[in-house]
């Protein structure tokens, strides 16, 4: 291929693979919805109601400082929460803090350490994506 | 002849005052600690708590505390390869004893060259500033832990630790 073709057909090609809407969040939990589908067949999609269970559910095969996601991050996810050593955290809520979920490593990165901290295990794939659709939603 | 004893001596008065707040300037003061300005540390280190300064641990504390990640003070921050070899370089060439050393000559006094302490709020001179810190006030809503610098040192995270 010539090189003078490579630049629009690389165009092209960026803006026929994702819909017009679809951000950062959008194809995360598209590929979450991947995941869950691969861990339950059974899997009918996500759910902000169940994720706001989640988020406020006292778990106990976490570490006993942590039993629940509002442990660190508040009662009110459009609010600030604090860390047990003190520091301010921002609110969990995308209306109340926008740039939040825009970079999957991040994301997959908190849920790595929060999930283990609060639940004692992994989170499921469901679990990210009934919890990350309460977020958007908040 | 006539020598201008005046004007003579307040030159060497405004000479010697600007000598010595120039030092205190070279020396950062006591209570001046650059903070955290590379990005990644700062992200990395400064998530659940203070991102703190490289200047108020020796390089060998730094290299031990960097080697555990995975239990850090109870919890697993353990972070990829090339990552902590990022926060390593900045923290160990930034430390007390080496590129912070101007910053933090006092802050080391006391710790024996053998030991690598991993609590700043251990250093004897950490403990011997804060003697007068009642237990209510670190247990209090607002503080909760002594790794919570900014509840008293509202400069903290530009650096600046003088008394409050």
């Amino acid at each position: 291929m010539s090189s003078k073709l490579a630049f629009p057909l690389g165009v092209a090609a960026m803006l026929l693979s994702t819909s017009p809407f679809a951000g950062p969040r959008e194809d995360l939990l598209a590929q979450y919805a991947t995941a869950a589908r691969a861990e339950a067949p059974a899997f009918s999609g996500f759910s902000s109601a169940r994720g706001e269970a989640f988020h406020t559910r006292k778990f106990s095969g976490g570490k006993p400082d942590s039993p629940a996601c509002t442990s660190c991050h508040g009662d009110s996810p459009r609010s600030a929460g604090r860390t047990l050593t003190g520091k301010s955290i921002d609110p969990v809520a995308v209306s109340a803090a926008p740039r939040r979920y825009t970079d999957p490593a991040k994301v997959e990165k908190w849920f790595k350490r929060n999930c283990n901290e609060v639940l004692g295990r992994a989170c499921t794939a469901q679990e990210k994506g009934d919890w990350l659709s309460f977020m958007i939603s908040q | 002849m006539n020598i201008p004893y005046r004007p003579l001596t307040l030159t060497l008065v405004g000479l010697a005052f600007s000598a010595i707040v120039l030092q205190r300037v070279e020396a950062g003061g006591d209570d001046y600690f650059p903070p955290v300005i590379d990005p990644v540390v700062k992200e990395e280190c400064g998530s659940c708590h203070l991102a703190f300064a490289p200047s108020m641990l020796p390089a060998r504390s730094w290299k031990r505390m960097m080697a555990d990640l995975k239990n850090h003070f109870g919890d697993d921050a353990s972070v990829d390869a090339a990552t902590a070899a990022r926060i390593s370089a900045y923290l160990t060439t930034n430390a007390a004893d080496t590129g912070g050393k101007r910053y933090s000559s006092k802050l080391l006094r006391g710790i024996a060259p053998n030991s690598a302490p991993l609590r700043i709020t251990e250093l004897p001179r950490w403990v011997d500033k804060h003697r007068e810190v009642p237990n209510w006030e670190w247990k209090h809503k607002d503080v909760r832990s002594k790794a919570n610098c900014v509840a008293c040192h509202t400069g903290a995270e530009q650096g600046f630790y003088e008394d409050d």
